[in-house]
This record gives C-alpha cells, sequence and structure tokens, in this order.
C-alpha cells in the first residue's frame, strides 16, 4: 500500500506492505540505515526511532500505524551532526564496534528531550534497555552527563 | 642507506618495490604533482591523494592517507594502526585520514581480527612502513637542498634543513618516488614518540554519530535483492524435504532454493524474505537426543570422576614431576570442580554478507574477521579460482570469534551463484542465535595436593565438548609455579558447532583456576595476594622455555593493582576479590568490589592492572578493558545458552540474558609503563574478570559459585 511517511521533516510516500515494520521501510526502503536491525523483537534497542518525539521500537511498528506522527532518526536528529548527545559521544569516545550507538543515541537524545536535568538513576533507567554488546556502558552513562553538560551551558 | 637516484619508469619501480624484502610491498603511483604550501586541513575527504605505498597517499598539500590493513570489530585497530604508521612517518595525527583497506593478500600480511594479534604481530612491520615512507622524503629533500640525509630531520610533516628551512611532504612525494626504496630505516625512539601513548578517539566517531553507512549490513546496490536462510533447527539434523507453496504466495517472495542442506528465500527486501522463510513448511531427519546440555552434563561428571567413557578423546598436555607421588604424600588434597554452559557470540549485527557471483569475477562484501580464508572457501565452494574473489571488508559490528568462521559469506555466495543475481543475506537474530559457533560446554577438576603448607602438586583434568585445552595453554599459569603438576583433557565429540568466543579456552579456565588459587589461599590462610606472589616466586626459578608468561610481569601487576585498589584497606561494607591471568601475550590483575545492595551482592568497582608493553592508543586500550571486564562478569552472570535434542532453547534476547547499563561495574584501568613491543587488548582483560567477582562475591557472602552463570547457581539462593 501507499503510505505517506514524514521522517526527518520531509514527507516520504513508500509503497509497501502494510505490516512492514518502521525499521525496515527506513533501512530498505528509504536507504536510512543508521537506525539499525538488532533483534527484531523489541529487546535490544539498536533500531530506536522518535516518534513525535518519543523513543520508539521501529522494529515492532507496522509502517501503517505511524500516520501523521513525525518520525526522527540518528540521520535527522541534527543538522551539522552537533547533537548535544553526539557531540558527547564523540568526546567521551564511546564506541566500540559502533553498531548499536545510533540506538544508544537516540534514547538518550529522547531522554533529554524530556527531561533536561536527568538524575544519574533516570539515566540508568533510560539507557538499562540499549543492549551493547562490547559493553561500552560506562562511557555511554559518561556520555549522556556529559550532553546533560552541555546542554545546560548552551542554554 | 643508498643515495644514488634511480632513474626509473613508475612500472619499473612497482616491480621492484614488490620485490623487496622489508615485508612491506611498495606501490608508488602518483596520480597528479599539484602542488600546494597550505597546510590547513580543510576536508580531508574531499582531497586528491597520492598513493605512496600500500599504507600511505599523501595529498598535494601535505594531508595523508593512511590505510587501516586489519578488520575493525569494535577491537580499536582503525584507529590504532594507522596512528603507528603516522608515529613513524612523522605525521601530525590531525592530518591523517583513515580508509579501511580491501582484502589485498599483495600488498598486506595477515589481514585477520583474532587472538589480539593485529597490534602485536604488525607492530614493526606499520612502523617500516611509516618509517620508509618518511626516509624517502628526507632523501628527496637532501637531493633538492644538496645536503646530506643524515643532516636533514623531520617534524609534523615537513622535512627540516640543517639551517632550520622545511619543505612539506607534499612538495616532496614526486621527487621521493623516483628514488631507490632505503633498505634500513631508522625508526624512532620510543621516547620520542608522539602519536603512539596519546589518547586517539575511534577514526569513524563521527561517522557512527550520525548513522553512515558503515557495515556490512547496510550494504545496497541498484539490482540487489535479499536473502534469509533457513537451517535445520537442531544440530546434525539433514534436510528431507519442505513445502514452499504458502511462502510463495507471499507479494515480493521472487524465488525458493534449496542450498545444500539449507533453504534460501529471496525476496524484494529485508522484512519479505523474513516473511517468506516463516511460511516454508520443511521435514528434517530426527534429531538426536544425546546432543543436550543435560546429557552432556552427565559424560562430562562421569569422565571427572575417573570412569571411562567411550568416544571421548583423552589427553595429557603438560606433566611436570611426579604427580601420584606429590598427592600420595600430600597432608590435605583440595579438590574443586568449576562448570560454564555453551554461549553463543550475539554480535550486535547479526551475521550477513553481500555477493555477487558472476561468470567473470566474484565480488564479496560484508563482516568477516578472516578475509583471505573466506575468500579462499568461497572460490573452494563455488569451485572457481581465488583470484577472482574480490572481498570489501567494511566496519564490523562486533565479532567475539564468530566471524572467523565465513560460513554465512559461502552461503551468500551460493545464493548469488544459483539465482545470478547480487543478494544480500541477512540472519535473523534467532538465525545468528541458533545457528552459530558456540563456547564449548566445559568443566574442570581441579586438585591440590598440599604437604607442610605448601603447594606440591596441581592436577586440572579437564572435560569439554568439541573443544580443548591446547599445549600452549597448557604451558601458562601455574604451570612452571608448581613442581608437580598434570594438565589433561577430555573431549567429547559432538554435533554442537564449536569455535573460538572472546578469549578462546581462558575465558573460563581463568575463573576456575583464579578461583581455585583463591579457595587455596582461604583453605592454607595465605592471603590471595601472597599466594600468588610466592607461586610466581617458584616460576623464576623454574627454566622452562615453553613457559609462556611472564612471572616478572605478572608479579608487576598484582603488585600495581594492588596499590591501585588499595586491597585490604576498603571502607566496611566492600569485599575485594583478586585474579590475575596472562593470556594473548598481555598480564593482567584485577581486584573486584562487591558491596551488598538489596540483599544483594553487587560487582560496584573493577581496577585493573595491565602489562600490554606499549600502549599505542590509551583511549582505545582503556576501551578494550572496560568492555572486556563488564562483558566477562556479564556473561558469567547471566549468560548461557542450553541444547536439548539438538536445539539450543534460547533464539532472541527475550530468552538469552545479556549485561546491560545498570549491571556494570565502574572500571579503573591503569597500565604498566613499559618499553616492550605492544601485545593486543581485546581478548587479555576479559578471563580474569569473572573469578575477580567471584572471588568478591565470597568476601561479601561465604557463598562461593563455581558454575555459571551465576544467577542459576547460587548466586540468589
Amino acid at each position: 500500500m501507499e503510505i505517506n511517511l514524514t521522517v526527518n521533516e520531509k514527507i516520504r510516500k513508500v509503497d509497501v506492505d502494510k505490516n512492514t515494520p518502521l525499521l525496515w521501510v527506513l533501512r530498505d526502503t528509504l536507504h536510512l540505515v543508521g537506525t539499525k536491525f538488532g533483534c527484531g523483537v523489541g529487546q535490544c534497542g539498536a533500531c530506536s526511532v522518535h516518534m513525535d518525539g518519543v523513543i520508539t521500537r521501529s522494529c515492532l511498528l507496522p509502517v501503517s500505524i505511524v500516520g501523521d506522527a513525525k518520525i526522527t532518526t540518528i540521520e535527522g536528529l541534527s543538522e551539522h551532526n552537533n547533537h548535544p548527545v553526539q557531540l558527547a559521544w564523540r568526546e567521551i569516545d564511546v564506541p566500540q564496534c559502533g553498531y548499536c550507538q545510533a540506538g544508544q543515541i537516540m534514547t538518550a537524545s529522547a531522554l533529554l528531550k524530556q527531561n533536561n536535568s536527568p538524575s544519574k538513576e533516570d539515566i540508568k533507567d533510560a539507557m538499562h534497555g540499549n543492549i551493547c554488546r562490547c559493553a561500552t556502558y560506562q562511557r555511554i552513562e559518561k556520555a549522556v552527563e556529559k550532553a546533560v553538560e552541555l546542554t545546560q551551558t548552551t542554554k | 642507506m643508498k643515495k644514488k637516484q634511480l632513474q626509473m619508469d613508475r612500472k619499473t619501480f612497482m616491480k621492484v618495490s614488490l620485490l623487496s624484502g622489508t615485508g612491506v610491498i611498495f606501490g608508488v603511483n602518483f596520480l597528479q604533482s599539484c602542488k600546494s604550501k597550505k597546510e590547513t586541513p580543510i576536508d580531508l575527504e574531499s582531497l586528491n591523494y597520492n598513493d605512496f605505498n600500500a599504507y600511505i597517499q599523501i595529498a598535494n598539500n601535505g594531508m595523508v592517507t593512511i590505510y587501516a590493513p586489519n578488520p575493525e570489530i569494535g577491537q580499536g585497530v582503525k584507529t590504532s594502526m594507522p596512528m603507528i604508521v603516522a608515529e613513524e612517518l612523522d605525521v601530525p595525527w590531525k592530518h591523517v585520514r583513515v580508509v579501511q583497506a580491501n582484502l589485498d593478500t599483495q600488498k598486506y600480511t595477515r589481514q585477520v581480527a583474532g587472538g589480539s594479534q593485529s597490534i602485536r604481530f604488525s607492530w614493526m612491520l606499520l612502523r617500516e612502513a611509516g618509517a620508509t615512507a618518511r626516509q624517502m622524503l628526507v632523501n628527496a629533500a637532501a637531493l633538492e637542498w644538496k645536503v646530506e640525509p643524515a643532516d636533514c630531520s623531520t617534524s609534523d610533516g615537513y622535512v627540516i634543513h640543517p639551517n632550520g628551512k622545511k619543505l612539506g611532504y607534499g612538495d616532496l612525494v614526486l621527487k621521493a618516488a623516483t628514488l631507490e626504496i632505503p633498505e634500513k630505516v631508522m625508526l624512532k625512539d620510543p621516547k620520542d614518540f608522539k602519536i603512539i601513548g596519546k589518547q586517539a578517539r575511534n577514526v569513524d566517531n563521527f561517522k557512527i554519530t550520525q548513522g553512515s553507512p558503515l557495515y556490512g549490513m547496510d550494504y545496497f546496490e541498484e539490482g540487489m535483492v535479499y536473502a534469509s536462510i533457513i537451517h535445520p533447527p537442531a544440530f546434525g539434523q539433514k534436510l528431507i524435504d519442505f513445502d514452499d507453496s504458502e511462502a510463495k504466495k507471499i507479494d515480493g517472495v521472487s524465488e525458493i532454493i534449496k542450498i545444500g542442506n539449507n533453504i534460501a528465500v529471496i525476496g524484494i527486501n529485508t522484512w519479505i524474505a523474513f516473511q517468506g522463510k516463516k511460511a516454508v513448511k520443511a521435514t528434517y531427519s530426527e534429531a538426536n537426543k544425546k546432543e543436550s546440555s543435560t546429557y552432556f552434563d552427565e559424560v562430562m561428571d562421569n569422565i571427572l570422576s575417573g570412569e571411562k567413557v567411550k568416544g571421548s578423546k583423552a589427553k595429557k598436555l603438560r606433566e611436570d614431576g611426579n604427580i601420584t607421588k606429590a598427592f600420595k604424600e600430600a597432608d590435605q588434597i583440595i579438590e574443586r570442580v568449576y562448570e560454564a554452559p555453551f554461549l553463543a557470540h550475539n554480535t550486535m549485527e547479526p551475521m550477513n554478507f553481500f555477493a555477487n557471483v558472476t561468470p567473470d569475477k566474484i565480488e564479496l562484501k560484508g563482516p568477516i574477521q578472516t578475509p583471505e580464508l573466506t575468500a579462499r572457501q568461497v572460490a573452494n565452494n563455488l569451485k572457481r579460482n581465488v583470484n577472482e574473489v574480490s572481498l570489501e571488508m567494511c566496519r564490523i559490528g562486533g565479532g567475539f570469534g564468530r566471524r572467523l568462521k565465513g560460513d554465512y559469506a559461502i552461503e551468500a555466495a551460493l545464493i548469488s551463484d544459483k539465482i545470478k543475481k547480487p543478494v544480500k543475506l541477512v540472519y535473523s537474530r534467532e538465525d545468528d542465535m541458533t545457528t552459530g559457533w558456540y563456547r564449548p560446554k566445559v568443566k574442570y577438576k581441579i586438585r591440590a595436593a598440599v604437604k607442610d603448607g605448601k603447594i606440591t602438586g596441581y592436577h586440572l583434568t579437564e572435560a569439554s565438548v568439541n573443544a580443548t585445552i591446547n599445549k600452549q595453554r597448557a604451558d601458562f599459569f601455574p604451570s612452571g609455579a608448581i613442581d608437580n603438576l598434570l594438565i589433561e583433557t577430555h573431549s567429547i565429540k559432538s554435533k554442537v558447532t564449536c569455535f573460538a568466543w572472546r578469549a578462546p579456552i581462558c575465558n573460563f579456565l581463568a575463573f576456575a583456576e583464579q578461583s581455585f588459587f583463591d579457595e587455596l589461599a582461604l583453605e592454607l590462610k595465605i592471603s590471595p595476594v601472597q599466594m600468588r606472589m610466592d607461586l610466581l616466586e617458584n616460576a623464576k626459578k623454574h627454566k622452562d622455555n615453553n613457559m609462556q608468561y611472564s612471572p616478572e610481569r605478572m608479579q608487576a601487576v598484582i603488585q600495581k593493582v594492588v596499590a591501585d585498589a588499595n586491597w585490604g584497606n576498603t571502607p566496611k561494607g566492600v569485599h575485594q576479590g583478586l585474579s590475575v591471568y596472562y593470556s594473548h601475550n598481555s598480564h593482567v590483575a584485577q581486584i573486584s568490589e562487591v558491596e551488598i545492595k538489596e540483599n544483594q551482592p553487587v560487582v560496584t568497582k573493577v581496577y585493573c592492572a595491565v602489562d600490554c608493553g606499549i600502549v599505542v592508543n590509551p583511549m582505545g586500550a582503556a576501551a578494550q578493558a572496560e568492555g572486556g571486564i563488564i562483558d566477562g562478569i556479564g556473561h558469567a552472570m547471566f549468560s548461557e545458552m542450553i541444547v536439548e535434542n539438538g536445539v539450543p532453547k534460547s533464539n532472541n534476547f527475550h530468552q538469552y540474558k545479556l549485561t546491560r547499563l545498570k549491571n556494570a561495574p565502574q572500571v579503573e584501568v591503569s597500565f604498566v609503563e613499559s618499553l616492550e613491543a605492544p601485545t593486543g587488548m581485546g581478548e587479555p582483560t576479559l578471563p580474569p574478570a569473572p573469578a575477580a567477582a567471584a572471588n568478591a562475591i565470597y568476601a561479601a557472602t561465604g557463598k562461593r559459585l563455581r558454575k555459571h552463570p551465576f544467577v542459576k547457581n547460587g548466586l540468589n539462593s
């Protein structure tokens, strides 16, 4: 079926099976491959995107129910790869293999959108759902704290 | 050094350089000679670069591209290997762009990610590659200035004249190309290193944080189709027949084919290919009930209790002194058994590969730790010549040993060959988890003979499925430290495919032995630190060329971690556990700290002291230790793969628990200052981690954990 999607502030027309998860529409149809396939069952968080600003697992979301909701992927998180979370991720040197990191960054940026001064516990709660097989968790936590700091100083 | 200028055309130069015996293969190929004095990098990606050698290209304005030869699986070699080249080339790191090399057996040696050997093996090769290019640039400048090369120096991408004037590398490359390759080059004194030993961030960070296509999974080209694959559910099962009538009705499924013992479903996208797979009904030969974790447990227990077990292969790997006498004369014999389950690798990027097999060529792209071997295996499977294969390497979403095996690449090639189309084969997580190559299930029985308060005998018996300790690992600690010692192994054959998993063998052997020494220390009422130091003191006296570790370096990391963690002087409620291990050529000691939170022991902090020789990139090396330790403790705590009637019982992350952020302790890493050649960091910090944690948990709770995963085997009881 033909569906209009709003992805990274652009309207994109796609013609796919209505049950196709948003993840595969992003990756295989729109070639926005920053959003990653990890498990397909909503357990690892690699496929995380923002739907109207809220963190969402795109691997479980049939494209037909996205409707008018605004989808933001890692490619659209900032214009110049300079969202505070992206800056913090690079400064703290978080990635090892890097495969899960888009999902981590989307999760962290959604947290910051909801709560610009999260506590340590808030950060742990928000990031606990994303698996990093290289176990970069220590730097993930540090980078979210750094991003909070960057967000607050730019205000 | 020869100063004679050779008049050679480019082709001749290539030939000569290919024959040069330095181990580095040069192919100077200057594409253009445009010069510029500008030295500020504007956009490293957009510049035109001139090839200098297999590793180096220099742009008109002196900017440099360095090829990273080895597969990058998250271990950091795409950053650290080019750092070594840049150091000896003597250019500023910020002027360097790194590009992933493809498989090229002419230009590069050992393009493998495995065994923590990339840096160790390539250390001199990479230094010589940089230093040779640097020397040729110096020689070019010296000719221009009519001075002796020895009187010139280099700094930050410039050759400097004795009187202080300078010429940029970009101005010299063309001239340098016409010079003979020096046979011997001077390498820097490590005290002059400007890049090695300094913090460098992952060179792909910018691309990773903006979601650029970097991984095999991200690859797309026009005309490409997508494939999924159905393997038999149980190990050892044979495909008998299948009904694809329902699958073929799915819009977008184009073909369903048999590939050996498997079925491939071809579709217009990954999702459709996955859907088609679910609709295929296949019948298989009967599964073998003996291929079960519970059955293996029984057999292994029988082996360890000394029974003869049919089909198991026994081997003595190392025998020192007189073990029988030592145990006969002992005042006390201490015996313990340690047990580990199968583990899946679970790389975050599931297995996938692109293949385009045509009558003229075989194109492969994708994540693989062994590109050379895989190219050969693909050629063999297609009955083609390996020279027809090109393999493009990309950033890899985790390895951990899984991608040493190229089974999925071979499958992709066979599919492409059959359907005559470019194809990307993608495993679902379920495929990835249930048809992998597992960490062997293993049990160790360790016995110590004690006489007059001293350990006089050490007897380790291994029972494992499909793999055993090898000769080299039998020469690890405590071999050499105890006079009477026997290491023997028994391997049970199984259809469960087993292979290397991060820090193979050591990943559990270290747990067993370092837990055992903690238990021994408690029994003998010696401090766990003193026990290791004393044993290492014994090892120093032992003249044995086979011994794989250095007692001196092992003692040094113990002393370092004891100081870092303030061993024995913790605040109330903080309990410590020590573990020390040598593996993959590095020496590592760790102290874990455990606190009781909500009535549960929690590993809150781990101190880690490492001797890996010269630390090429401290930021990357620390990352490996942080990840390796959390990975090691996480798997010991939570993870296992149970096999029942040949079928892996967990198929996705809701059934296979991996460690997550809240479980992760804080890790503090320190490195022994060293001028020794560097060794690897991808593996050696993992083996000691679970024992340090278990020893600290014992100190905190009195619970001795001998079986992984801890959460199911005593931690919460």
